[in-house]
Parts: C-alpha cells; structure tokens; sequence
C-alpha cells in the first residue's frame, strides 16, 4: 500500500488523532478499496442487501446486516470515516449462508458501502446512508 | 396527498376499492350550526368491520383548547401535499366553510374568537360517548390506541402514567402502541404493559443487546370479525432513543425497520388475513413513505405528528388515516373485507365537540377520580394572559416564547432552548393560567432546566441538525416534531437546502449583533436527553416568571426569518 502525501492530508481532515495511528493502519481511501476489490469491475444493484439504521441510535455501535446469497466474499466500508475499511469477509464452498452481521462505529452522518463479489468474479454493491445526529426534540 | 377529484379516480382504478369520508356532506350540516350529538355520530354502518382509532391523546383527559398549525412545511415529496396544508388553503381542500365548526376544529385561523363559540374539544369521557356509540353499530368494532397515552399531564407526570392507564382500560381498547410511554423509564413500561388488558404491539421493538425483537412487546394480533381474518401491526415511535432520553430504556432498540415490515406483513397473509392494519407512531410522512415500500397493508392508523385529516390518504392500494390529537378527535373506519381482500371503506373524522358530545358518566367519574387527589393543586391559578398561548406549528408559538423569556430571565441567560415537541394544548386571551394549563405544555420526565455555556459555532451545529431532522426531503431521516425554539436569538432558514447550510445570520437579539462563532454564550434550556442533566424543573421556572408578571403578554415573535417554504 502507498501512502501518499494525498492520504495523509485527507487523514489529517478527517482525524485529529492521526498521530496516535500506528503507520501500518494508515487508510486507503474508500474508492481505493473498492477498485481493490472490485478489480475494475462494473457493480450491479441486485445481489445484496444492506441492512442499517436509517438514524444511528448510538453512532458508536450500528448494527449492519450484509446479506449475499452466493457471495465469495462480502466488503463493507464507512466511507465517512478516517478508516474507511471496517472488514472483508471471505466464504468457503461449505458456509451455508453468506450472511454476516456487525456492529460498527461511525465517525458522522456517512454513507455504508457493501460490495459482494460471487464465483463468477462479478460484483454487487449496496449503499445506506446513516445519519448520526445529536437529537431529542421529537414531539 | 392526490387531490379529492384524483382520489376518486384512484379509487375506482386500484382494485376496485369505494370510499367515501362523507365529509362534504356533514360539514354542510355543520355549517348551519345546528350541530348535534347525532349529527357528529351519524355513520351509515358500511361493510362487515369497524375500526376505531384514538392516537396521542398525551394525557388529555379533560377537554381542552387546541390550535391546530398555522406553519406546517412539507419538504421533498411531501411539498404541497397534506398534512402541510394549512389555514385557508387546508378549508378550501377540503370544502370547510369560514366559520364553520370543523374550521375550528381543523385550522387555526381566528382560533380564540372561534373558540368562545364552540367551546373546548375532547375529553376522555365524550370519547367513550362516541365509542360506545359506534359499537352500538357495530358491537366488535376494534379500538386501535396509537399511543403518546401516558404522558402530558400534571397527573399523569404524579401517578406515572397511572391516570390514563385506568381511564383507557375502561375504553376497552383491543390494541396499543407507544412512544413517550418510554420516558416513564424501561421498568415502569415493563410493569404497566405487562398488566394491559389488551395487547402491546410493535414490530420494531427489539432487544437492544441482542437486536431480537423483545418478548413484552408482538408484532401482531389477528382478530376475528365479520367473517374475515384480520391482522394489527403495531408500528411504536421509530426513533425514540435519539428524539428521547435513550438512558432511561436502554434494553430497547428501535428503528423504521421496514424490511421487517414488509416480513410481518407477509408473515401475516400467509397465516390467512384478509386485511392488514398497521397501528402505527411513525408520523404521517413516514407512513406516506413506507406505505410505497411495503407492499400488502391496507390500512395505516397513522399517529406522532398530530395531523388531523378529514379524509384518508391513499397510497397505492393503502389508505392513510390521521386522526389528530389530545382527544380531539376519533376515527371511525368501516371497511367491507371480501373474497380474502379489502373491497372498499368508508371513513369519517370525528371532532369531539365537548359541548355537544354528552359525557359518559361512568368514564367522568372514573377521570374525576384520578384527578380528586392534585385538584387543589391543578386548579391554583398561578397568573393571566393577555395573548392567545398555543404551541403547535414549525416555528415558535407563543407559548414557547413565554418559556423562552422565563429561561432567559429566571436563568440570567443570553439564549433559550425549548423543544420543539408538538403536544401542549392553548390558553384563550383573558384566561386565568392554572398549574394544570403550565404542566400540560412542560410535564416531562426529563424536566431539569439546564444553564451551560455554548460557543456560537455550537449552537449553530445543534440548529442545523435539528433542522434536518424536520426538513430532510426524506421522511426516514427526520424525527418528527417541530424546529428548536430559540428565545433571544434571530436566524434565517432556509428549508430546501442540506444540512450545514440551512441556518444564517444567527443574531443574539438583546444586543443586535451576530453570533460569534468562536465566542460562548450563556444558554439556558430543558429538555435534554442527556443523562445527570441539573437544573430546575422547567415548570418551577416557569410558574415562578408568569407569578412576577401577573399578567402575560407575548409580542408576536418576528426573529426566525423562513425561507423555502
């Protein structure tokens, strides 16, 4: 992985904290990720759903459900945070079901990528905007 | 909404569904004046089932005034359509005659001469007159309570939800679902839903921990009526941990969830329904929204936002019913189920005129009871007003710039926070306010009015988000209630645009000059659901400012400059 004086200035926006970083984590951005896993390839729409919250209740613990019946491998990004990554999870030919569920934390008010690719090297994308807000006025 | 001329032609076109409100045809009668019990109860039983619906009543157990929205803004799709619609535009849409009594009861226009005529709405005991009159018609008829039940009201706030809990079972409600019950605190909901006579529902109630849905609360309840099989989904307040003090029921998870929905829905029609009724607390935009993504509801008793609608909303084959709130009125909904399907409804919003509607003596004594021990106390008038004080709307009424003044000077504050909740009924100009009046505008669990400094940059960041919870063109992003009311500052909103960018030229009104982002002010507010807030409670405060005033008077309020609408 390169880590370009681009990534560090696009960090440095996104976290205060970059300091702290150790070296090796230091991020990809989103798109990176995804012409990564996707090896250029054009997503289509069906394929996966995206189970999330539409507002965060506790924007340090999402819930996320990635659901791709034949999927190899499932990518799930938080593309608003200064780690865009959050896991890659990968199936054998034995896994029942390619389900995966988890919680993750989010930096702000973002859209949730999730990117599935199947046997045939296709690929399926599902995008949810999650809203992290201070809230309590609801009437 | 589709315009009444559409609606019919949408009617016959969707699968052969019939409706008629027969709302043109009462309100004529109304017009005349001549309103009588039997006027306002007259239905021609249709079909082979009855709905009934009652929804945020807020604790409401007396009748009360209650002015309906002047600025009700609807956003994205939502631009122009019902429920925002107001005033003269809501009358001529659905043929109300000026001065008419459903004038009054709908719109807000000339509210306190209006009100002197028809009198005060609602009140538990006529409620249970229109309720038992309907089942008169029909004995099975199902009483649907959409919730924000049990909160609102000094006695309320003392018998923890006690009062309305005991005043609604002898309604005999056959379902229920819920939002500020919440802020009664997990083990007090627990302890009172568990001993309901009825059923709690909410397909989006799940265990936080585990986010499985929790056990106290089903999805559904199929009743048997008319020969057909009928499913209820219950649909509590989807966004209650962030609109609410989350620390106060932290086992909960909420949430839209509409996949869920769209499960349930099909859970139920494959046990055999014949028609689907979503009980619901979403808030009518949202409702209007997962009525287009859920597919299989016929009907959704639409709750949280307070709208009152004299006819139904269809979306697709779903119609939408509003039904008000504070007891003001009740939704009657006949609806014919044949051949495994909904062929046709008929629908009818019924204003609670108090002075009309008899009380039900039963439920009357059964109110009084509750209230017998805090009479003294609710009736002690703690001081005038000289001004029509209301609430509801997007922007300040005058109530809430009464609470504002009394943070800024009881709290020496530079600005004032009051939230933009939608419940509170109206005090008439010349009105004594009694205790009762100020704890129907403030009784809350979380009353702690709070002194902090803010930096201008804050403030402008809680505007703007707050904003966007009214104002985001998508209904699944906004909350419900109304805009943060701000006492002592001034600012432009502009509702089309995004979030960040909504809120300009924040002006602290005391001295004229604009918000210094970078400098703090002192703020004072209620309401926050923040854990270990201290303070005051809000109505201390309050009581304490109308008592040094005697008399109150509230200027018109010209600080919010909106734009967009």
């Amino acid at each position: 992985m390169q880590f370009t004086r681009r990534d560090t200035l696009a960090l440095g926006a996104g976290a205060a904290a970059l300091a702290m970083l150790p070296f090796r984590v230091a991020a990809a951005t989103a798109d990176e990720r995804i012409a990564e896993f996707t090896g250029g390839a054009e997503a289509k729409a069906d394929g996966i759903t995206l189970t999330a919250p539409e507002i965060a209740e506790n924007g340090n613990t999402v819930p996320i459900t990635v659901d791709a019946p034949g999927a190899t491998s499932i990518l799930l990004l938080a593309t608003g945070n200064p780690t865009p990554g959050v896991a890659q999870y990968n199936f054998g030919p034995l896994s029942g079901s390619r389900v995966v569920t988890t919680r993750i934390r989010l930096a702000g008010t973002q859209d949730v990528v999730a990117l599935a690719k199947f046997e045939d090297g296709s690929i399926a994308k599902a995008s949810s905007t999650v809203k992290v807000t201070i809230g309590g006025c609801g009437g | 909404m589709i315009s009444r001329r559409d609606f019919l032609q949408a009617s016959m076109a969707a699968t052969a569904l019939v409706g008629a409100s027969g709302f043109g045809n009462w309100s004529r009668l109304a017009a005349q004046q001549a309103l009588t019990q039997d006027q306002l109860l007259q239905f021609d039983t249709f079909g082979n089932i009855s709905l009934i619906h009652v929804t945020d009543i807020h604790a409401q157990l007396k009748p009360i005034y209650f002015r309906e929205p002047e600025v009700n803004i609807g956003v994205g799709d939502a631009r122009g359509h019902v429920p925002h619609i107001t005033g003269a535009d809501f009358r001529k849409l659905y043929g109300i005659a000026d001065g008419s009594p459903n004038h009054y009861a709908l719109s807000y226009n000339d509210f306190s001469s209006l009100a002197k005529t028809y009198g005060k709405m609602g009140g538990m005991d006529r409620v249970a007159t229109v309720i038992n009159a309907i089942r008169a018609d029909r004995p099975d008829a199902i009483l649907l309570d959409g919730g924000d039940t049990w909160h609102g009201s000094y006695t309320c706030y003392h018998t923890q939800g006690q009062d309305m809990v005991n005043v609604m079972n002898a309604l005999k409600p056959d379902a229920m679902t819920f939002h500020w019950e919440f802020t009664l605190g997990s083990e007090r909901v627990n302890e009172l839903v568990s001993g309901l006579p009825f059923d709690a529902l909410a397909q989006n109630i799940f265990d936080a921990e585990w986010d499985e849905p929790a056990e106290l609360f089903k999805p559904y309840k199929f009743f048997e009526r008319g020969g057909a099989k009928i499913a209820v989904i219950g649909q509590a307040f989807p966004y209650m941990p962030i609109a609410n003090p989350g620390w106060m029921f932290p086992e909960y998870s909420f949430g839209i969830r509409d996949e869920n929905m769209q499960a349930m829905v099909d859970e139920v029609r494959g046990m055999g329904a014949q028609l689907v009724v979503v009980l619901s607390h979403n808030g009518f935009d949202v409702d209007r929204h997962m009525a287009s993504l859920v597919s299989g509801i016929d009907v959704i008793l639409s709750g949280h936002t307070h709208d009152a609608l004299p006819e139904p909303v269809l979306v697709g084959d779903t119609i939408i019913v509003a039904s008000g709130s504070n007891g003001k009125f009740v939704s009657r909904v006949d609806l014919d189920v044949r051949d495994g399907r909904m062929m046709g409804f008929r629908h009818k919003l019924i204003p609670i005129f108090s002075d009309v509607i008899a009380p039900d003596a039963e439920v009357a004594s059964l109110i009084d009871e509750q209230r017998a021990p805090y009479k003294d106390k609710l009736e002690e008038v703690i001081g005038h007003t000289d001004s029509l004080l209301y609430r509801r709307g997007n922007f300040n009424g005058t109530w809430d710039d009464l609470i504002c003044d009394a943070l800024l000077s009881e709290r020496e504050a530079d600005i004032a926070m009051s939230p933009g909740v939608r419940w509170g009924p109206s005090v008439l100009p010349g009105q004594a306010i009694t205790r009762e009046d100020l704890w129907n505008v403030t009784s809350m669990t979380y009353p702690k009015a709070y002194r902090t400094e803010m930096t201008g940059e804050f403030i402008h960041t809680i505007m703007e988000d707050v904003a966007d919870n009214i104002f985001n063109p998508n209904p699944y992003y906004q909350q419900g209630g109304d805009m943060v009311r701000m006492g002592g500052l001034g600012y432009r909103i502009d509702v089309n645009q995004p979030q960040g960018s909504r809120i300009s030229e924040l002006t602290l009104l005391k001295t004229g000059e604009k918000l210094d982002p970078a400098k703090s002010y002192v703020v004072a507010g209620w309401a926050s659901v923040n854990e270990g807030t201290e303070g005051p409670e809000i109505w201390d405060v309050v009581e304490s400012h109308i008592r040094k005033k005697g008399t109150v008077v509230v200027e018109p309020n010209t600080s919010v400059q909106v734009v967009g609408a």
